[in-house]
């Protein structure tokens, strides 16, 4: 792909034997990296009797989806994917909203306290979230929001809010002012200049960080454990009900982290081009 | 905030007074109709509102909790909470097992940290050296592991390294000389966590593959072509040529991953089916246990603080890092 921008020193021949051994390596990392992820898969589409044989042949024995029937079957699948949905859409909404707001202020106001309120906002993000689990038990408790979604989503804000916040103020600094001085200079009021220049351009940014943080809502496990009974569990939580005291049902239980993965994941692949793409690349030539 | 305070001497002008529009640094600029001193707060509002809620009156009642006792009659009201000074602390310090955890901690987060810097580099001079379609395909499956739900990540790990029917036993029991048939990884603690270990790794290595890929575009070929006419090698190259420019990537995915992996919580909880015996406890699960297993709040309360404290010298690195990188806007 790239030949020609490598070291133009050196033979070809013996350059072209060097990537040879890189690309084995490389391979190497691939079948590493990737096996776990292919394990999943391969057990949970191959029969169960097929996963709990002491020497499993490394390829596909057999196609089955008997081991996603199982894997409904065992506890209420679509309630617990139901609550889940519910609270990151709802965490991701808010955050969102308030997000922005916050976003804004301090990225294009220069005021008094500007720094602290950053500081703040990354310091927060670096608690760990499991030393907040014994305060938040406790407020919830307090506030008889216990075992309610209300109140987990008002404690995936802890983690959510300042994540998007500072994500989003990334992507407004990358706006140029210039564009909304332009809307000024032609008469727009500032909230005028936002709404039509800034926030155009700020839409795929908000887009990525919302998918970004409804999978990391969609992903938390602790509080979502500890503040809800297991009536209202949610999808990370419902994973753990294929072990019981009688054992693990391996195959059925890789079939429904399989249903987990796969639409975070894609997610995940279409997120990741965004965050990485530049936002306002030709909106301002030169 | 003294960090802040440091790398950032030169901006900002003159913010003496509250001015009626706001300076910036280059060119005029009009407030506008809705400018003003108060606009950034109302903006701000909401969120410091919010924050206030689940973050500052959380982080107030975790310190002021660690200085009461309260147990199980506390938590339903039936006894207040007493005031009692640093007994928690002091019960909590003078007991040898919070030691032993601690260095269990420290240990398990700096094998983390190590590996999956030096792994991550690697990786990511590897990807600069192989062809384009291999490099696709470590790509997708990186960004892919790294996409995966924690939990579902170590419900898989939990399954390849499964006594009777892991696939990991099975593989190196092929291997020579090798029965590893019926091997229980979780008989023994270290062994266990080693198998954590490579857990994290395994999610924690793409980020940083990622990261450092992109940081090494930004190395200019003139520089390493440079260094090699002047007769480095390729590790004379990178460790005066790539490595200093890579350097604040580095302190910067250094810190984070010591905050992500001093956090570990639901890979040890959930591989040990949510009761980690006592060789698996790191100070999270440590705190988790002496709160809701033993019900004692204020105690689990002391040993969380006592972990963000332990963890505040690596924040404040990583403080000082993201606020340089902020300034240049």
């Amino acid at each position: 792909m790239t030949s020609t921008s490598v070291a133009p020193t050196g033979g070809r021949a013996r350059r072209g034997k060097s990537k040879l051994g890189w690309n084995l390596l490389g391979l190497l990392v691939f079948l590493v990296a990737g096996f776990p992820l292919y394990w999943m898969l391969n057990t949970a589409f191959k029969p169960a009797k097929d996963a709990i044989d002491p020497d499993p042949s490394l390829f596909p024995t057999g196609f089955t989806l008997d081991n996603f029937r199982r894997a409904l079957d065992i506890a209420d699948f679509w309630g617990p994917v139901g609550r889940s949905l519910i609270v990151s859409l709802a965490v991701v909404v808010i955050g969102m909203v308030v997000g922005v707001l916050a976003a804004l202020a301090i990225s294009r106001f220069a005021f008094r306290g500007r720094k602290v309120v950053i500081v703040g906002i990354l310091a927060v993000q670096m608690i760990p979230l499991v030393a907040m689990i014994i305060p938040i038990f406790l407020l919830l408790n307090d506030l008889e929001q216990y075992d309610k979604l209300t109140g987990l989503i008002i404690t995936y804000l802890t983690f959510i809010l300042p994540f998007t916040v500072w994500t989003l103020r990334g992507f407004i600094v990358n706006i140029p002012r210039e564009l909304e001085e332009a809307a000024m200079v032609d008469g727009c009021s500032r909230t005028g200049a936002f709404v039509r220049v800034v926030f155009p351009l700020l839409a795929p940014g908000m887009v990525a960080t919302s998918v970004y943080g409804f999978i990391q809502a969609w992903n938390e496990y602790i509080y979502a454990l500890m503040l809800l009974s297991q009536k209202n569990q949610t999808a990370t939580v419902w994973l753990g009900n294929f072990t019981t005291k009688h054992g693990t049902e391996y195959a059925p239980m890789m079939a429904g982290a399989t249903m987990m993965a796969v639409p975070i994941v894609v997610l995940f692949l279409l997120v990741q081009r965004k965050m990485a793409a530049g936002l306002t690349a030709g909106a301002v030539k030169g | 905030m003294s960090a802040a305070d440091t790398t950032t001497p030169a901006k900002v002008p003159p913010p003496r007074q509250a001015p009626p529009t706001p300076p910036v640094a280059k060119g005029p600029r009009r407030g506008g109709t809705s400018g003003g001193a108060a606009t950034p707060w109302l903006l701000l509002a909401p969120c410091l509102l919010v924050l206030a809620l689940v973050m500052a009156y959380p982080l107030y009642r975790l310190v002021t909790l660690s200085f009461q006792s309260f147990g199980q009659s506390q938590l339903w009201g039936f006894k207040p909470a007493e005031w009692v000074g640093f007994d928690n602390f002091s019960k909590v310090l003078g007991d040898s097992e919070f030691w032993t955890v601690v260095l269990r901690t420290i240990v398990f987060a700096a094998g983390c940290v190590i590996l999956t810097m030096v792994l991550g580099m690697l990786v990511a001079l590897l990807l600069q050296r192989v062809s384009g379609w291999v490099k696709t395909m470590i790509n997708i499956v990186l960004v892919a592991s790294w996409g995966m739900p924690v939990i579902v990540a170590t419900t898989v790990f939990k399954w390849l390294f499964d006594s009777d029917y892991g696939v990991l036993n099975a593989l190196m029991s092929k291997l020579p000389g090798v029965d590893m048939v019926g091997h229980n990884w979780f008989a023994s603690g270290p062994q266990g966590l080693a198998v954590i270990m490579l857990l994290v790794v395994w999610g924690a290595v793409p980020f940083v593959v990622i990261t450092l890929s992109a940081g090494l575009t930004q190395v200019p070929k003139e520089l390493e072509e440079a260094a090699r006419l002047d007769g480095a090698g390729a590790l004379g190259v990178f460790r005066y040529v790539t490595l200093p420019i890579l350097k604040p990537i580095i302190v910067m995915l250094t810190t984070l991953s010591v905050i992500w992996d001093m956090g570990v919580f639901p890979q040890v909880f959930v591989m040990r089916g949510g009761h980690p015996e006592a060789e698996f406890q790191i100070l999270n699960t440590y705190s988790y246990d002496r709160a809701f297993v033993v019900n004692d709040y204020a105690q689990g309360s002391a040993i969380a603080l006592l972990t963000v404290l332990l963890l505040l010298g690596v924040v404040a690195v990583y403080m000082r890092q993201m606020l340089k990188i902020g300034e240049v806007e």
